[in-house]
């Protein structure tokens, strides 16, 4: 029997999710910002969780495996976008892809 | 303290502590252990939450498949340490403003609103999800969007070939 408040669980999902956007903003390597991304999308599933588990709702846990599937998905053609990146600036530094920066 | 709560504390600072070692890491390899570690806690606490098939889903698609992939692609690259760069003004005297906002905002929305306090008080009618119900979800309600993703990773397959091969 699980006497920890689902509240405490979105806590942590929230601080997860903030520690995501900042590696996304601070980190220079786009790898590592990749990386940060993912670490966003289990941040809102561990949301899902919490959430389906206070309202006895299993809809929430089907979408947890949705988003796994996709950020699967995701992760395989980024990574091919990044390997694609690199090999054509020769640099992994996100400074160097500034065709579009204003 | 019980049980529950201890393993609760220990996985919540164990993800904590690899989110922010994903942050101050200068190796990529570095961070993608981090990352693992993350993941790992999170699959125990979604147990502790009672829905293990997700966390074995969990440990099996993140912390297998996608992290193979992201430590091969940064063994492939050779990636080094990231060089320091200096940040734009915009992300300095708005972001950092908008981060405490975002922040503030999350914690008020949490204390206040319905769905943050019908959230504290449920979790005690059933011990655990049944992966039977779970699945009878997936095959009988959700069966077109599961069927739909068969169809995107074909597509997700076919862009990273398409994507990584080399061009001539």
């Amino acid at each position: 029997m699980s006497m920890i408040p689902v509240s405490w669980y979105l806590v942590l999902s929230a601080i997860l999710f903030g520690l995501g956007v900042v590696a996304f903003v601070f980190k220079r390597n786009i790898i590592t910002i990749f990386m940060s991304i993912e670490l966003m999308l289990n941040a809102v599933n561990l949301a899902f969780v919490a959430f389906a588990r206070a309202h006895n709702q299993l809809d929430g846990l089907v979408f947890v495996f949705f988003v796994i599937v996709v950020a699967a998905a995701e992760a395989a053609v980024g990574l091919a976008i990044i390997i694609m990146l690199a090999q054509n600036r020769e640099s992994l530094n996100i400074e160097r892809v500034n065709l579009l920066k204003f | 303290m019980s049980i529950p709560l201890i393993v609760f504390f220990a996985c919540a600072l164990l993800a904590v502590a690899g989110a922010v070692t994903l942050i101050l890491a200068r190796e990529p390899v570095h961070s993608a252990l981090a990352l693992i570690v993350v993941m790992l806690s999170l699959a125990i606490l979604y147990l502790l939450l009672g829905s293990d098939f997700i966390a074995a889903v969990q440990i099996l698609v993140y912390g297998g498949a996608i992290m193979v992939l992201f430590v091969y692609v940064i063994m492939l690259l050779n990636a080094g340490a990231e060089e320091r760069t200096d940040f734009s003004k915009l992300a300095k005297f708005a972001g950092v403003p908008l981060g405490f906002f975002l922040l503030l905002w999350t914690a008020h929305w949490l204390a206040h609103s319905p769905a943050g306090r019908a959230a504290g008080t449920g979790g005690a009618a059933r011990h655990g999800v049944s992966t039977i119900d779970l699945s009878l979800l997936i095959f009988r309600k959700y069966l077109f969007p599961f069927e739909a993703t068969s169809i995107l990773i074909l597509v997700a397959i076919l862009g990273a070939l398409v994507l990584a091969r080399k061009s001539e």
